[in-house]
């Protein structure tokens, strides 16, 4: 009986690619997210993102909701950051109806979309940090989290999926200690932001596990439509807020944070600064918050003129679109709704190729996705 | 071997397995409520007081739970993975002395003999990743295998340095070499009647190869797959690599015989470098836990700290940078033993070569760091608003 190794033609041996099934319930695709990886050893050769697990037909349903019920649905798009949605679309219809919203309504609604963002980005700080490996972050990221989401359920009765911006305004009024309330919140959350920072940024390891991964140039994160966070982490200063500046942000004084070379560190850092200028604006809206109604139009059927409109605003995770058609009913005709973290994780296969496993969880992780708006 | 003597040895080895699951309940408490300190929470509150029952309640929900097989999965490798790693990580506290005399079994070549079982682990894990049928198995035991084998080596020199300070593998003599002349004399004329020559050093070896203790710890650090080095089981990436397809009482056994492993490293680390069990007033015992939980805390502390290494730059920081510096240190001791050096050279060699490896370390990854921040203008570790 001769060797079985003797037989072997080695010339002819090919090695065959290994497809890696990542996903829908693995730990770091951040909700229902799969991707198919092929790997070559270690080194991803190529990924195929599957998306559509968290499809609800959300848009198909916002037609057959009257327009203050589709708030409710805009909560469940990025349901990290629901105040954010929420705000988009009252504007889209309020835009439409051509109702001015009552300032003291503005300033709540900066304050609580900016506190959502801070939310939002501490939730990624933790779970970025987890992708890296780094178990602590997550902590720390959450304890201060759960100071906002504790101040979010004293105002709109809600931790999350809030349902708190109505057409017109704000639901009624801030609890009567909401001062007292926002101030405490506001020492305690700038000293847990610097704390998550000063824990992660900067760590040899951390640094070592993200400069320099999944780097994407400028022209290209253009042409993926990249917006927000991601986009300003390549170099380009470009904020809804700054650009083209709705509802009162152009009273405030911010700056746009921008890094320089596009990769994991740069998206992350990026969010860890814009945390520092979102508490900033926190702090000039609450010093400058005016007495007054909190709602133009009170409780009444909302029915728009027929028309159509585009709103934009700047999401924790970029750029969100709302296009809004009306018939004159009470309820849309359609939504259609332009997620930022669609148009981020449409890259995923540009960036992943030729890293290793390891990289591909860590440059997931640092587009920041919410699979609830993706899906829609 | 007469009848008493098998019985005795039976009484010793269940001693020890019993007092071994102890040690594993406690590493677990401790690493909990030590960990939620860390990351400010409170850790386990609800199991008994201060959470002490946590571990086995968690215990007796493991034994509790199905034990799954799946159904591509080669059954008998599948089985024997798990007791492939737990039976070398009992075995290697036969020989370890918690004191003078409270050892299973003493052995003039022990030192051999833990390392050589040591590396019996590696095959259990290449076993479970394969036997489980599953690609992060399959994954995580290669990457088990590439990252033990790489570590083997640093480690074994680390020790190869030892015996050739000491001039013995017996754990007991190079315990009482680090003593004083004295002591260590009245100790091994009582113990070792053969009256083994030994080279005797008269501190802890901490003193004078500090080199040695660096690099035994980060390698066994990765032998355990402790973080920075679990790349084998990252949950993130391979969720659990080859233990992936384990449930209940065999994934207890894989998670025993990791804190077992972990706890042999601390007790080497207290052996080889801090003594042993001798120091001032307490008895030997408490000495040799005390030092040996310190150094527990101590790798639990690095884990709360550190991020992961990704698989690249675990296996250049291992080749390019673990094992020659491990040669650097069997050099040294071998110059400081043939040239009958004093000991503050062997110290001096062994700084010289530590600050060598930290400038290096500082120029490779602290320094592009700094550099990072400051381009940002900020200071690493000092919060933004203290610029």
């Amino acid at each position: 009986m001769t060797n079985h190794m003797d037989q072997m033609d080695i010339e002819h041996t090919q090695s065959v690619d290994m497809m890696l099934n990542m996903g829908p319930q693995h730990p770091s695709t951040h909700g229902v997210f799969r991707m198919l990886l092929r790997i070559d050893g270690e080194v991803v050769v190529d990924a195929e993102p599957h998306i559509g697990y968290l499809h609800r037909g959300s848009e198909k349903l916002c037609e057959g909701e009257q327009y203050h019920q589709v708030v409710t649905l805009f909560d469940r798009l990025d349901y990290i950051s629901n105040f954010n949605n929420e705000w988009v679309f009252c504007r889209a219809v309020e835009k439409l109806m051509g109702v001015e919203v009552p300032q003291r309504a503005e300033y709540i609604r900066v304050i609580l979309a900016e506190l959502n963002r801070i939310a939002s980005h501490l939730l990624f700080l933790g779970t970025f940090g987890l992708d890296a490996g780094a178990m602590t972050p997550v902590m720390f990221a959450f304890r201060a989290r759960e100071r906002i989401q504790g101040f979010f359920e004293a105002v709109s009765g809600a931790r999350m999926m809030h349902n708190y911006f109505h057409i017109g305004g704000v639901k009624e009024d801030v609890p009567h200690n909401f001062n007292d309330l926002l101030s405490s919140l506001l020492l305690d959350l700038r000293k847990d932001v610097e704390e998550c920072d000063r824990l992660l940024s900067f760590n040899e390891v951390f640094v070592a596990r993200t400069k320099g991964v999944g780097e994407i140039d400028l022209e290209t994160a253009l042409d993926y439509g990249w917006t927000g966070p991601s986009l300003r982490a390549c170099g380009l200063e470009y904020d809804v807020r700054k650009a083209e500046p709705y509802s009162i942000y152009n009273l405030f004084e911010f700056e746009v944070p921008v890094a320089r070379d596009g990769d994991c560190w740069d998206r992350y850092y990026v969010r860890v600064l814009e945390m520092y200028e979102s508490l900033s604006i926190i702090e000039q809206a609450f010093s400058g918050i005016p007495d007054g109604p909190v709602m133009a139009l009170g409780r009444r059927l909302i029915r728009p003129p027929k028309g159509d409109v585009y709103v934009r605003a700047e999401n924790p995770r970029g750029e969100i679109g709302v296009y809004l058609v009306s018939d004159g009913t009470d309820k849309p005709y359609r939504v259609k709704v332009r997620p930022p973290s669609f148009c981020s994780l449409s890259a995923l296969r540009h960036l992943v190729r030729d890293t290793y496993i390891a990289d591909a969880v860590v440059i997931l992780g640092s587009l920041d996705i919410v699979l609830g708006e993706v899906d829609r | 071997m007469s009848v008493s003597a098998i019985l005795m040895m039976a009484m010793w080895l269940l001693s020890l397995f019993t007092i071994l699951s102890l040690v594993v309940l406690s590493l677990i408490w401790i690493e909990r409520k030590f960990l939620g300190r860390l990351q400010r929470r409170l850790g386990p509150t609800r199991t008994g007081p201060f959470g002490l029952m946590q571990p086995v309640a968690d215990a007796v929900k493991l034994v509790l739970k199905e034990d799954m097989l799946p159904s591509w999965a080669d059954k008998a490798i599948f089985w024997v993975a798990p007791l492939l790693v737990l039976v070398p990580s009992f075995m290697i506290w036969v020989t370890i002395p918690a004191t003078e005399g409270l050892v299973v079994q003493n052995l003039e070549m022990g030192l051999f003999v833990i390392v050589a079982l040591l590396i019996l682990s590696i095959l259990g894990i290449l076993l479970a990743g394969w036997g489980s049928a599953n690609k992060y198995g399959a994954l995580g035991g290669l990457r088990a295998a590439a990252q033990l084998v790489s570590y083997e080596v640093p480690l074994v020199m680390v020790v190869v340095s030892i015996a050739i300070l000491v001039q013995s593998m017996d754990l007991r003599i190079i315990v009482a070499s680090q003593l004083p002349l004295a002591t260590a004399q009245s100790i091994l004329g009582e113990a070792n009647q053969s009256n083994v020559a030994f080279n005797h050093i008269g501190v802890p070896l901490v003193l004078i190869f500090p080199l040695g203790l660096v690099l035994f710890l980060i390698a066994g650090l990765a032998e355990v797959g402790r973080i920075p080095f679990d790349i084998y089981f990252a949950e993130s990436e391979i969720v659990g690599g080859p233990f992936v397809e384990y449930s209940g009482a065999h994934w207890a056994v894989f998670f025993l015989a990791e804190y077992i492993n972990t706890f042999v490293v601390a007790a080497l680390v207290a052996l080889l470098f801090l003594a042993g069990w001798h120091g001032p007033l307490l008895p030997p015992l408490l000495w040799f836990l005390i030092k040996t939980y310190s150094v527990i805390l101590v790798i639990y502390w690095i884990r709360g700290t550190f991020p992961r290494l990704r698989i690249d730059q675990l296996m250049a920081f291992g080749w390019k940078g673990m094992i020659p510096l491990s040669f650097v240190g069997v050099v040294i001791t071998s110059v400081y033993r043939f040239y009958d050096w004093p000991n503050w050279s062997l110290s001096l060699m062994s700084l010289t070569t530590l600050a060598v490896v930290g400038y290096w370390m500082y120029f490779k990854f602290t320094r592009p760091v700094i550099k990072l921040a400051r381009s940002y203008g900020r200071e690493p570790g000092r919060s933004r608003s203290a610029r």
